[in-house]
């Protein structure tokens, strides 16, 4: 029961407590970009919801076996070429170029995925889909799930790094959907001329962010409702 | 963040582009990265409540900023359109990994604070763009200026943003304290809201002054 329980923190933790965007400002671009209406802001936050999930599958993957200190694939090549067992193979300077090479495909499978299946989607996306790649918050999550497996004592499972990367989708999903809400009501407000566009949407986000502050210490909160629930 | 978009290669035309002066002027103030293109966000948010991480990330970036110009400008030739985005981030993910280890190695105080957003250079839209707008049209010379000049903006708007967050919500700068020891230190300035607040407030500030600017223009002429 425990590992639900951590699950659930960690869910907790990367779409609440320190939301992507409001408190780590990973993926602010689409953020400020796709937010004008609530049905592409949803969209768009279902779909880097998915290329996180994808690329945190992948690059936990690619990381647990080949690329962090000790892995088991290199030692293995580096045994069966004649080196020595006792020197640990670190492919670890390597990890960020496989790691946007592994964004930049799969972002490229969703776009012609989306284009095939959806096409309504596809073109209410337009250039922000293949921009994807270049949004931050997929390649953090691949940075955080690192950081989780560089010890070799306590090291993420899959389901941790799932459950991280679903996380942080979600609540990207949830502040670009806010944000995008607050800006149509904007429209119809009298905004100070020179405030007009991004520098008033900062200001909301902001505001959000401070919203969003108050979820700080939730988690306490829910690992004490959990225990008592699970026990 | 690109508001614009990769664009599609043009014709011969493209390679009569802006000279290198012109390339190093607009990218201090016209074409400033951060105030007038929108770009390159999550560190000008993350990395501003000091004026200490905010240069060396400015450094970080002006480092992969034009190694990369100058690698995408000698390869111009090589490069086929569908590709091309692809190419690019391999080779500012390079360069990257390279200004990072660096880091590590020499500042490591400073690269633990910076965390994950040193790595994050590699999805900054600013590299991104320069290199598909300049780097991938023109010559060495024009991309190196351009880089130079974009680097420079990028500090310039980094700084004004570090100076805000850093006085109000520390009363210091660079570290050293600037107002009395009094001064109460607004916590929000430091944590993530202040930063989408100064940012925010700076922008509409800049866009006051520049039509200020052009209305009295308008008026004189």
């Amino acid at each position: 029961m425990e590992t639900v329980t951590s699950l659930i923190l960690i869910f907790i933790g990367a779409a609440l407590i320190n939301n992507f965007v409001l408190h780590y400002f990973v993926g602010i671009c689409p953020f400020l970009g796709v937010s004008r209406r609530v049905d592409t802001a949803f969209g768009m936050g279902c779909a880097v919801t998915f290329v996180i999930s994808i690329a945190a599958l992948l690059n936990w993957t690619f990381t647990y076996f080949i690329l962090r200190p000790g892995a088991v694939v290199p030692a293995w090549v580096w045994q069966t070429a004649g080196g020595d067992p006792a020197t640990q193979v670190d492919l670890s300077v390597l990890s960020y170029i496989i790691y946007i090479f592994v964004i930049a495909s799969s972002v490229q499978f969703v776009e012609m995925y989306v284009r095939k299946f959806f096409p309504p989607l596809y073109r209410s996306f337009g250039v922000f889909l293949p921009l994807i790649t270049t949004n931050c918050a997929i390649l953090f999550a691949c940075l955080e799930i690192m950081k989780h497996l560089q010890d070799p004592t306590k090291l993420w499972g899959l389901h941790e790094a799932l459950a991280l990367a679903l996380g942080g989708g979600v609540g990207f999903t949830l502040a670009i959907s806010l944000m995008a809400g607050i800006r149509e009501e904007l429209d119809l407000c009298d905004v100070p001329g020179p405030l007009k566009g991004a520098g008033i949407a900062l200001i909301v986000a902001g505001i959000l962010a401070m919203a969003f502050m108050g979820f700080m210490g939730v988690d306490k909160g829910v690992a004490g409702a959990l225990g008592s629930l699970l026990r | 963040m690109s508001q614009e978009g990769p664009t599609v290669l043009e014709g011969p035309t493209a390679l009569e582009g802006p000279t290198a002066l012109e390339r190093f002027i607009n990218g201090v103030l016209p074409e400033n990265p951060v105030y007038r293109q929108l770009l390159g966000m999550c560190p000008v948010l993350a990395v501003t409540n000091g004026m200490k991480p905010a240069m060396t990330m400015a450094a970080a970036t002006a480092f992969v900023l034009i190694c990369a110009n100058i690698m995408i400008s000698v390869m111009r030739g090589l490069l086929k359109p569908h590709l091309r985005i692809l190419v690019f981030t391999l080779t500012i993910a390079t360069f990257v990994t390279i200004a990072d280890r660096f880091l590590a190695a020499y500042v490591y105080e400073m690269s633990k604070q910076l965390g994950p957003y040193v790595p994050l250079i590699i999805v900054n839209c600013l590299i991104i763009s320069r290199c598909e707008i300049c780097a991938s049209k023109q010559s060495i010379t024009v991309a190196l200026a351009d880089a130079v000049g974009m680097s420079l903006g990028f500090a310039l708007a980094l700084a004004s943003i570090a100076t805000v967050r850093e006085i109000l919500g520390s009363g210091s700068w660079f570290g050293l304290a600037v107002l009395p020891g009094s001064w109460p230190g607004w916590g929000i300035m430091v944590l993530p809201p202040g930063a989408f607040l100064t940012l925010g407030l700076l922008l509409g500030m800049a866009e006051w002054a520049s039509r200020r600017r052009a209305a009295k223009l308008r008026g004189s002429g």
